[in-house]
């Protein structure tokens, strides 16, 4: 039984369907990939899984729960997180704050200890921040540690965000746009932390605009035009498959699009 | 060197040096009185400071729980002969009870709607308190007596400059430890995104309850101590004006920061008292300055104050 699955899922927004009846499962230990031209509902499909926003149909299941429209906290609880195309960093905080925060769920949540300082809440910090400083390594910010959040580069931000989303220990992740506005070597550095994360056993479900890294990275590819569900395959089948050609590049398409990706 | 002033010690240490040195610096009893106002203030202040400089939440209405906590101590003693200490404690379970039930809801909303919401509760009881005259004494205000501790009457300038600076210091290090904790870190989160902190796993609603609680109870601590120190309650010190002078003091001072909540407090409670000399311009002057202090140091006195000395250092 898949990790995720997502059973005719949709919303509309004032008469507009921007999801429309979409379907789709994620696997452990694999990369499912969601493309499709701008406006295509991708990041509202991850709003929609992730608890953001409400479904008006269909359902969400996470490790055999259903779980639609739980709220996103409790579906980090159940092991869901994510990443934002538009930055959701704590600027306030320094990187290893921001991945502190990610640790919430994992931390001891005694009020009366925290005000006081106890030393189980001292020893909770410490481990923290140790978790934290293995994860800002692993995603190679380890330098950015004592930077406020504020102060960081773009491309650096995006790897902040999954470093949080790591350090809840999810079963599943859902990375939206990770590579955007990232240069060639910061792209390959995100897609090499992708496989790592999946080969972990993460199921991780990306969005992304960067064809090349999509197709070198996926076991399945989803591809979704105007909120439907236009094909489901491996890169390989995506790729000639001449109804996503058309979405991306018109009836005159499969020239060209042979041209560009050969 | 750094690491030392990071320390999370570092900011109630540094108060209660500041408590100790002013005890030696202060020449005459009336200092020393203005100073325990001060001291009362601040610790108002640094918990209305972790519901809007931490956690990003604005409340209009604390001075409601301030005078709740001033009542407390001046109608419990004299309606069920209540130690003045039980009526203190009393008053803030109250408050933390009020906050938590109207916290729900109201902190449901966000920015200026949340700023009226907390505004109109924060009316309701100062009308309370000038209504109930019965109980209150009402627009007079009512007297409170005198507080003894095993047999001894405590009394005199002095003894209240030490009473209330203790309390600061305790109310500031629990407010440092409170910040540096993972309760802290929700709050600090929910402040820059809410959506990026329910995501983490967080529970926002509950996390803006529990903060409001705490400065809830911060306010009629601080409350309680003033009553006692004036031996004698108004309505004043519930109603909208004082409020505002709450959020200013933490505005001047420095969002999110426990520092700059008593510089805060100390420069609205010492300056009026320098300007008196100055008759009819008085609030003129007052008015100058903050404006003058907010261009200058706009993210208040203390954050801006070091900013600018680190960048010195580079």
């Amino acid at each position: 039984m898949s990790i995720l699955s997502v059973q005719d899922i949709g919303i509309a927004f004032g008469g507009v369907r921007a999801v429309d009846n979409v379907s789709f499962s994620a696997e452990t230990g694999q990369v499912f990939s969601i493309i499709g031209p701008n406006g295509a509902g991708k990041t509202t499909l991850f709003n929609l899984v992730s608890g953001v926003y409400q479904p008006k149909t269909g359902q969400v299941r996470l490790d055999g729960e259903a779980v639609t429209a739980l709220e996103p906290n409790r579906l980090a609880e159940r092991g869901l997180s994510r990443t934002f195309q538009n930055l959701q960093v704590f600027f306030r905080m320094t990187a290893r704050e921001n991945v502190m925060v990610g640790r919430h769920l994992k931390e001891s949540r005694g009020l009366l200890a925290h005000l006081l300082a106890l030393p189980s809440t001292l020893r909770q910090n410490r481990e923290s921040a140790e978790i934290a400083d293995a994860l800002l390594s692993r995603v190679g910010l380890a330098d950015y540690a004592d930077t406020p959040a504020a102060s960081m580069p773009y491309g650096a931000l995006k790897r902040l965000e999954i470093a949080r989303a790591l350090a809840a220990d999810p079963k599943v992740l859902l990375l939206d746009e990770p590579a955007a506005g990232c240069n060639p070597v910061e792209t390959e550095e995100i897609e090499k932390l992708i496989r790592t994360i999946a080969d972990d056993g993460v199921a991780v479900v990306l969005v992304e605009h960067d064809m090349k890294l999509v197709m070198r990275i996926s076991d399945r590819v989803l591809v979704l035009d105007q909120g439907r569900v236009l094909a489901e395959g491996k890169g390989a089948e995506i790729r000639s498959n001449p109804k996503v050609i058309e979405a991306y590049l018109g009836t005159h398409g499969p020239r060209e699009a042979n041209l560009a990706l050969n | 060197m750094q690491a030392l002033f990071s320390h999370r010690l570092a900011v109630p240490l540094v108060i209660a040096a500041l408590v100790v040195a002013l005890s030696f610096a202060l020449p005459s009893s009336f200092y020393l009185r203005v100073a325990a106002l001060v001291w009362i203030s601040a610790i108002a202040v640094i918990g209305l400071n972790l519901l809007m400089g931490y956690a990003g939440q604005v409340s209009l209405g604390h001075a409601g729980f301030f005078g709740l906590g001033a009542y407390a101590v001046a109608v419990l003693p004299a309606q069920f002969s209540l130690h003045p200490l039980l009526a203190a404690l009393a008053g803030a379970l109250v408050c933390g009870l009020i906050a938590f039930a109207v916290g729900r809801p109201i902190l449901k909303l966000k920015g200026h709607y949340l700023a009226v919401a907390t505004l109109g509760f924060g009316i309701l009881i100062a009308m309370a308190i000038s209504n109930e005259s019965w109980l209150t004494g009402g627009p007079d205000g009512m007297p409170v007596s005198r507080m003894t501790l095993f047999g001894w009457r405590v009394r005199g300038a002095e003894t209240w400059y030490w009473i209330t600076g203790g309390l600061l210091v305790v109310g500031a290090w629990i407010a440092v430890n409170l910040v540096a904790s993972p309760t802290g870190r929700a709050l600090r989160a929910l402040h820059d995104s809410e959506v990026a902190a329910r995501v983490a796993g967080i529970d926002v609603a509950r996390y803006k309850v529990r903060v409001f609680v705490i400065s809830a109870v911060y306010a009629s601590v601080a409350g309680s101590a003033l009553a006692l120190v004036n031996g004698f309650v108004t309505p004043e010190t519930a109603n909208f004006l004082h409020s505002i002078e709450l959020v200013t003091m933490v505005v001047v001072g420095g969002m999110g920061s426990i520092l700059g909540s008593v510089a805060g407090a100390a420069i609205l409670v010492v300056l009026p008292q320098l300007l008196t000399t100055f008759h009819e311009y008085e609030h003129m002057l007052l008015g100058l300055m903050m404006m003058v202090i907010m261009i200058v140091l706009r993210s208040g006195i203390v954050p801006s104050l070091a900013a600018l000395f680190q960048r010195r250092r580079k």
